[in-house]
């Protein structure tokens, strides 16, 4: 197998491990490229189009490179009632990004996420795994600045 | 005065978001031998980070919103006044601590702690009995499916149970999916020891040989305390169960919400799509890889130990004839006090919301309960008690425990266009109804709130959502139209308006609203001008409508509070 995947080989070749498989790769790439998949459809024998098929049904899964600093801005329901559709506007306004997206310089991406399971501290988003709560516009901007001056 | 024993820090994940790790990390610098644990989730949300301080003498003192300071911290090592925290008394009187009793309470990776709390009582009280006399116990206790569709677990355990295979499956189900739902979150986290007892009396009373744990991957704190946990059962051997060892699988989800459908979870777990297929046969005779499987929700395993250690007929003297014991559920949305309850079943919503939650009687103009697959209650029914069967004849459901209480200031066609615009998006798209059916009826929302929509708009959703409801295979299509037939059924006049007048009471569908400032209040700070992203304040501080993104950015930032989201049309 292509040698650039063979950490693979410490997931168990039986295809009930495909997303455990999937989730390792992306894990220590970010993403899910294609000659990724290519190198998943061999190693658990089998058809690229499978392995496709479980990319794009969940989503966790990524097949854009994320940026260096990945938002995941909160759209649940406690998010939603507090706020979340003006914080995503505050993020388009500030960065010019859309849920999806990896800015031009590759710092930023954005996705939203249904819950960070916050709840009470909405409305939230996390920057790389670290949750920011009861965000205000003013907050927001601060934040940013402060990952954009890193 | 008594010294401090021990101090108990609250890092399960809403303690982390609000700054715990940082007060715990100083609290250690600064309490020399005092030992400082970091413990899950008191429910308290709202007031984290918390310190607990113990005292030699047993008793606590506990502090809230505690800042990372050498101050705050400090205050905290003298015992000071200041920042102590109560529990609101109507609380401490509406509630009914079982399977919380640890949480926030215990070290969640700490095996002895948990054992010197009588945690594998339970498991040990069931491995002196016969395993159809563990069944008969959880029968007795009337505990029901605790992920919100309600069947009786005793009896669901007696199907694996009667089955001769030579392997049987038992799966929890940890993929809690619900936006606004984070009940199995908190008890993983908090006493992930709990959650494997009750999966390890299942095994042994169903005769289960292998023990998955689907859980979020959005969860990784519960899924690193599960794995510590597990790691010291194999080290004490409480996995062997009688005549065998029994194995115990971490399995992540990859985020998708109908693989909270039991159907959907197997074919996750046997690394495909998540999409749910026809029943019979039902998992109990035919699950993972064709063995049978059964699967219990987080909180229901949270429940057994509680069962076996006291007593199934011990446990049924809380709660209602058909619903036993307690239910936890996530109170958000807006309220003065959210965060995680735990209350014996039977108790009346408006105890809830207003004794427990703290709202704002004069505000509140609905509860969702079950998220997306639930329904509003509208506030004259809050006398209604919280129990499986009285919540249905309102149309919302128990749901798994999410509550999001709504308030005057939100719209309720915005919020049922918010749930479908999830459960839309979520529909695995195997069959039409849901997949083309739940599109259709989120664009309908769409235009709507957009101020678009027509008086067919609403014949269509009454006509298509019963439809949908029939011709769906999975519980997320049966049930996704809900929220729109619970809206529909009270809170229709908020349809028509936006219909008829375009006009949005709650004054939150933006295409309706306009920003207004005030001129006899204004001071012409200019703080509003600085801080509109859109350039959309003149010099003569007057809003151009057409540039206004009515993102609210000026709204917060006026010291007077001279601006208003007003209705296109109206002065103030």
């Amino acid at each position: 197998m292509d040698n650039a995947y063979s950490y693979l080989e410490s997931v168990g070749k039986e295809p009930s491990n495909l997303i455990k498989g999937l989730q390792l790769i992306q894990s220590t790439e970010g993403y899910v490229s294609d000659d990724a998949i290519r190198a998943v459809a061999k190693y658990f024998s089998l058809p690229e189009v499978e392995i496709e098929g479980v990319l794009s049904f969940y989503a966790q899964f990524k097949r854009v490179k994320p940026g260096k600093y990945k938002i995941a801005l909160c759209d649940g329901t406690a998010c939603h009632i507090k706020g979340s559709p003006l914080v995503h506007e505050w993020v388009r306004q500030e960065l010019n990004l859309s849920p999806g997206e990896t800015s031009a310089d590759g710092l930023f991406s954005l996705e939203t996420v249904a819950c960070l399971g916050c709840c009470s501290l909405a409305p939230v988003m996390s920057i790389n795994g670290r949750a920011y709560a009861k965000l205000t516009r003013k907050g927001l901007v601060k934040i940013i600045k402060e990952y954009q001056a890193k | 005065m008594s010294t401090i024993k021990t101090l108990r820090v609250g890092v399960a994940s809403c303690g982390i978001a609000s700054g715990a790790e940082d007060v715990m990390a100083l609290l250690k610098a600064r309490a020399n031998s005092i030992p400082v644990v970091g413990v899950g989730c008191l429910g308290y949300c709202y007031a984290e980070p918390m310190v607990e301080a113990v005292l030699e003498d047993g008793s606590s003192v506990i502090y809230g919103n505690v800042e990372a300071t050498e101050k705050s911290v400090d205050n905290i090592l003298a015992l000071g006044e200041a920042g102590r925290f109560e529990v609101p008394p109507e609380r401490k009187k509406r509630e009914k601590i079982m399977v919380l009793a640890l949480a926030g309470r215990v070290d969640p990776v700490d095996f002895d702690d948990y054992v010197a709390h009588k945690g594998y009582d339970g498991l040990k009280r069931a491995l002196a009995m016969a395993p159809e006399a563990v069944v008969n116990e959880v029968l007795t206790s009337g505990l029901r499916g605790r992920g919100g569709g309600g069947f009786p677990t005793g009896r669901k355990w007696s199907f694996l149970a009667a089955k001769k295979a030579e392997e049987k499956i038992l799966i929890c189900n940890a993929d809690e999916g619900d936006p606004g739902a984070f009940m199995d979150r908190s008890l993983m986290e908090s006493v992930p020891h709990q959650v494997l007892e009750g999966m390890l009396i299942a095994a042994y009373a169903t005769g289960a040989t292998k023990l998955f744990i689907y859980c979020r991957a959005e969860y990784p704190l519960a899924i690193k305390h599960l794995k510590i946990a597990i790691q010291q059962i194999c080290d004490h051997k409480l996995n062997h169960l009688g005549d065998r060892d029994v194995e115990i699988v971490i399995k992540e989800g990859a985020g998708a919400f109908v693989c909270g459908e039991e159907t959907a979870l197997i074919a996750s777990l046997e690394g495909q799509r998540g999409t749910p297929r026809f029943r019979p046969p039902f998992p109990t005779d035919s699950g993972y890889k064709g063995y049978p499987t059964m699967i219990n929700n987080v909180e229901t395993y949270g429940n057994v130990p509680l069962i076996l250690r006291d007593g199934g007929a011990e446990y049924a003297k809380v709660g209602t004839e058909g619903s036993k014991g307690t239910k936890l559920f996530a109170l958000a949305g807006d309220l003065k006090y959210p965060g995680l309850v735990e209350v014996p079943m039977g108790i009346t919503l408006g105890e809830i919301v207003f004794d427990i939650g703290g709202a704002d009687r004069t505000k509140v103009k609905a509860v969702q309960t079950g998220g997306p697959s639930g329904g509003c209650i509208p506030v004259e029914n809050f006398d209604v008690p919280v129990d499986y069967d009285s919540l249905k004849t309102l149309g919302a459901i128990m749901g798994s425990g999410g509550m999001i209480v709504i308030n005057n200031d939100r719209c309720m066609v915005e919020t049922a266009r918010y749930f479908l615009d999830f459960t839309h998006r979520e529909s695995c798209g195997k069959c039409t109804f849901c997949r083309v059916g739940m599109t259709r009826m989120y664009e309908t929302l769409e235009r709507i709130t957009k101020g678009q929509g027509t008086e067919e708009d609403l014949d269509f959703l009454a006509d298509i959502a019963p439809k949908i409801k029939a011709g769906a295979l999975c519980g997320l299509g049966q049930t996704a139209p809900n929220p729109v037939l619970a809206t529909l059924r009270y809170f229709r006049h908020e349809y028509e308006e936006h219909i008829r007048e375009h006009k949005c009471r709650a004054l939150q569908c933006n295409a309706m609203v306009k920003l207004q400032i005030d001129h006899d209040k204004c001071v012409k700070c200019g703080l509003c001008v600085r801080s509109c992203p859109v350039q959309a304040i003149n010099a003569d501080f007057e809003i151009d409508p057409a540039k206004c993104t009515r993102c609210n950015s000026c709204l917060d930032a006026c010291p007077k509070k001279a601006i208003y989201r007003v209705h296109n049309g109206d002065e103030k």
